[in-house]
């Protein structure tokens, strides 16, 4: 099935090098990455060289995938023929433990991807990206770009530096409300704290295979602590989270519910409901079966077609040849993952597209 | 349609409860505070003897992080998952509409007045001093 003219809710523009950012920063911290010579603050999901990184016809040279903005315009928007996409840049802002220094970085990233990316197409819109680890900074950084309506997202890291759910977070929370910008979680962490409970993976199999982990603890989080009840408007997106784990999480999440929901009486509804009113999920990766009538039934175990937004994550590598979507995905879903899913789930699309 | 003695009061003082059988039909019968509940003993879910459930308030919240705590004693917990059960409807707390466990209506007699009938005591005998719970089916 043609996706054509779809909306792209996850590409990846890739920074090549701080020295780009530098011109976004203050004389302070031009002066400090300069003097101490750091750079490459690439986020360690993938590495460099695995083919998941970047699809091999993307790549150009040894160039971070995903940095040459011709590139992606030629491969993400040209090539899928998207008539939008979302830039979810990921880099170290997110994840670096001077907080100070990631709001430098994060600052640095948004207005890198305003005057570099967003100002030369008008398909491209952009998520702002936070540092989480100052909740405050956070919300400082989204107030500071709120106005500019091609920002639709607030990104974050899933795996941050506690539960996701706790009160530390909620002025991010509100501020997302007040400016109508769903929250993204991506897949990845913080890095310096073990991505299981049993302590540290030994190989890079565990640590992609557990981030499943992350996203179902932070959601179970968010709807535990009663943070859909104090922000009924409040959308979260989970960005490469995978698909097929929700319906299997959905129903462990209910079930429990239902044996020990006065320890949470706050949440007086099913986590199933409150999921599919308040939570969407790139489709990108499915993780699907090989067998494409086992891939139709796990998605209509979800439930609701409103929840899986297309998403290509350029320039990541997740699905088979040059299939962007697997087999199996039912022809009306697809229908709403490439537009209407998108378009209701991001308020700031629904203003630019008629 | 007929009245049935389903247990003596003294039995199931306030805050006890006891599985009672009339006609077949297995209830589960509260004494919450002196108020009598009646509901089938058997949850509708997958089959556990609420009789043998704990009674407990209903937890309501206005706010996340606030408790609002009600009804003490009115609804009683299936032993098996722990679903609540509102002893006044007998629907579960969770899920209302589809799971809901049948109540019957009690009333207290007097021993005097049942000796004269047309009550049906199935396995005891009437003493004319005591109060007893009738069921009617």
């Amino acid at each position: 099935m043609s996706i054509s003219n779809a909306i792209d809710c996850d590409i990846h523009p890739g920074v090549p090098t701080i020295k780009v950012l530098l011109p976004y920063m203050s004389d302070y911290w031009r002066e400090s990455f300069t003097a101490r010579g750091q750079d490459n603050f690439q986020p360690a999901s993938y590495l460099p060289n695995a083919p998941i990184a970047c699809r091999p016809d993307w790549r150009d040279g040894d160039a971070i995938p995903g940095s040459n903005f011709d590139l992606l315009q030629k491969h993400a928007l040209d090539g899928f023929g998207s008539r939008l996409a979302i830039c979810n840049v990921l880099y170290g802002g997110s994840f670096s433990i001077s907080e100070t220094m990631g709001a430098a970085i994060c600052s640095a990233v948004n207005d890198w991807v305003k005057a570099e990316w967003l100002a030369r197409d008008p398909r491209l819109r952009a998520s702002i990206v936070v540092p989480t680890q100052n909740p405050q900074l956070a919300v400082e950084e989204i107030e500071r770009l709120a106005d500019d309506r091609r920002f639709v997202q607030i990104l974050m890291p899933v795996a941050l530096d506690m539960m996701l759910g706790k009160q530390h977070y909620w002025p991010i929370f509100e501020a997302a409300v007040r400016h109508s910008l769903p929250i993204g979680l991506h897949a990845g962490s913080l890095y310096r704290y073990a991505p299981t409970t049993n302590g540290w993976p030994s190989h890079y199999l565990q640590d992609y295979v557990s981030n499943n982990h992350a996203f179902e603890s932070q959601l179970l989080s968010l709807i535990a602590q009663g943070v859909f009840v104090k922000f009924p408007d409040l959308r979260i997106v989970l960005i490469e989270s995978g698909v097929t784990w929700l319906p299997g999480f959905l129903w462990r999440a209910r079930k429990t519910w239902r044996a020990v929901r006065p320890e949470v009486p706050w949440v007086d509804e099913s986590p199933i409901d409150i999921v599919r009113r308040h939570v969407r999920l790139t489709a990108q990766p499915i993780d699907a079966p090989s067998d494409p009538a086992v891939l139709e039934r796990v998605l209509n175990q979800i439930g609701s077609d409103d929840m899986l937004l297309f998403a290509s994550d350029y320039p990541h590598w997740q699905f088979d040849g040059e299939s962007v979507l697997p087999d199996g995905v039912p022809a009306r879903l697809i229908e709403k993952m490439v537009n209407d899913n998108p378009l209701a789930t991001y308020p700031r699309l629904r203003e630019t597209i008629q | 349609m007929g009245k049935h003695i389903v247990a003596a009061l003294a039995e199931i003082p306030p805050g006890s409860q006891k599985l009672v059988h009339v006609r077949g039909r297995a209830i589960a019968v509260f004494n919450v505070n002196g108020e009598l509940f009646g509901i089938s003993d058997t949850c509708p879910h997958q089959g556990g003897s609420l009789a043998t459930g704990a009674t407990v308030g209903l937890t309501t919240s206005e706010e996340p992080g606030k408790f609002c705590h009600s009804r003490p004693g009115e609804f009683v917990r299936c032993p098996w998952h722990s679903w609540e059960f509102d002893l006044r409807t007998g629907q579960s707390w969770c899920d209302p509409r589809k799971f809901r466990t049948r109540p019957y209506d009690l009333s207290v007699e007097p021993g005097e007045a049942l000796v004269a009938g047309p009550y049906v005591a199935e396995t005891f005998g009437i003493s004319v001093e005591d109060q007893y719970i009738v069921v009617e089916l």
